[in-house]
């Protein structure tokens, strides 16, 4: 089988940023990709959105949210007592798992579709919701429910992150214009949605290689449990596939979205809700270990482990 | 032409603290400051701004020396343990005393 090219533009990415190569897109530009794709993954779910009930998908909605809850409950126990960090940090961690990676989930879409296999669309949805558990989760198991935390600057923190602003939003605009008017702009962000998830993965690719300095020097546990653990979060979302008798293309993203980690939304609201804990450990675990090994072998990993349980 | 003395405040923090301390600043009265991106190396490794979350800020603060030990007392109580942040004072004279 043919490798996805948008992959081969993380790897030229990460072997340049290896290489020290003089390479770099500027962080405008990188803002921008990300708007497109968070925008277009957005309108995708509305539009699907605008073709069924609300109220049909609300089991499918409680029991990914369910699933949020869950994965950082699995991963934190495994950081706290086999991995000894520090409660904080375990926390922050297990919160970083436990939730999303946008990019991942593209790459994901983009490999299911140059196989042709269908998945349900309303997955957008599921991204969105999966943002949020993990981050409370964290919080709680540091703090307990605690008076102390902020909760109303924290939420304003959280909802109103640029990452859900842009994927709620999406989803709203498609759900409202609906597919025959969407149309007009999908020039914008449908058609030229594999190039710019090229650029968009060549840039991550040079961000993924900026993390190698430190994961030299949180040795060899986070390394494993930056594979290890997504691999076993896969089979949970492949578990949820089956449960709610999700397509195989269905299982194939839900088993993607529950392995990838966050590195955008939860490393901001760890910074302010539990500055005690170290930005570094858990950014180097999600973009500098978990995001390649995604990217390049976890997502056709958990095609053919969905395909062993279907 | 005359000048006035004055103190100014310069803070070397990471950007996502960025509304937090002008909420903060408000707060303690300070009218006015420059905020730039900023990027180096100190004890929290290399930061640049990669990342828009992971980068880092300077501010610059001109004011007289009593608000600028409120704002060092502030910031130090409120984020030196757990944020990547350094201040330094130092001394200034500016044209027109009564701006600040």
């Amino acid at each position: 089988m043919a490798i996805d090219p948008v992959v081969l533009f993380f790897i030229l990415g990460l072997t340049a940023g290896l290489m020290r190569a003089e390479m770099r897109l500027p962080s405008a530009i990188y803002e921008f990709l990300s708007v497109i794709l968070l925008i277009a993954i957005g309108l995708k779910g509305g539009i699907e959105l605008s073709k069924q009930p609300f109220v049909d998908l609300l089991p499918d909605i409680t029991a990914v949210l369910a699933m949020g809850f869950i994965l950082p409950l699995l991963a934190f126990p495994i950081l706290y007592y086999l991995g000894r960090f520090k409660k904080a940090d375990a926390a922050s961690i297990a919160g970083h798992y436990g939730s999303v990676s946008v990019g991942t989930y593209a790459v994901a879409a983009s490999y299911l579709a140059s196989l042709g296999i269908a998945y349900e669309a309303h997955m957008p949805l599921f991204l969105v919701v999966l943002e949020i558990p993990a981050i409370i989760v964290a919080i709680v198991l540091v703090r307990g429910i605690s008076k102390k935390t902020k909760w109303g600057q924290l939420s304003h923190e959280i909802f109103l992150g640029k990452s859900i602003v842009l994927l709620i939003g999406g989803l709203a605009i498609g759900w409202i214009a609906g597919e025959e008017s969407i149309k007009s702009i999908s020039g914008m962000f449908f058609d030229p949605f594999k190039g710019v998830l090229a650029l968009f993965l060549l840039e991550m690719g040079l961000i993924a290689a900026s993390q190698v300095g430190a994961l030299k020097r949180y040795g060899f546990f986070l390394l494993g449990f930056g594979i290890i653990f997504p691999i076993i979060s896969s089979v949970v979302g492949i578990a949820a596939a089956l449960f709610l008798e999700l397509s195989i293309g269905g299982a194939v993203m839900l088993a993607t979205l529950a392995a990838s980690a966050s590195y955008i939304a939860v490393p901001a609201a760890m910074r302010i809700a539990l500055p005690e804990s170290n930005p570094t450990l858990s950014l180097t675990a999600s973009l500098g270990i978990t995001f390649p090994f995604n990217i390049i072998l976890g997502v056709p990993l958990y095609h053919q482990i969905a395909t062993a349980l279907y | 032409m005359k000048q006035y003395s004055m103190k100014l405040v310069t803070i070397v923090t990471e950007s996502i603290l960025e509304h937090h301390l002008e909420d903060d600043l408000d707060k303690l009265g300070i009218h006015g400051y420059t905020i730039v991106d900023a990027r180096g190396k100190g004890s929290e490794g290399m930061r640049d701004d990669f990342w828009s979350n992971q980068g880092n800020i300077r501010i610059e603060i001109v004011c007289d020396e009593k608000t600028s030990d409120t704002v060092t007392e502030f910031l130090y109580k409120h984020y030196y343990s757990d944020y990547a942040m350094m201040l330094y004072v130092s001394d200034v004279s500016v044209l027109r005393g009564k701006k600040f």
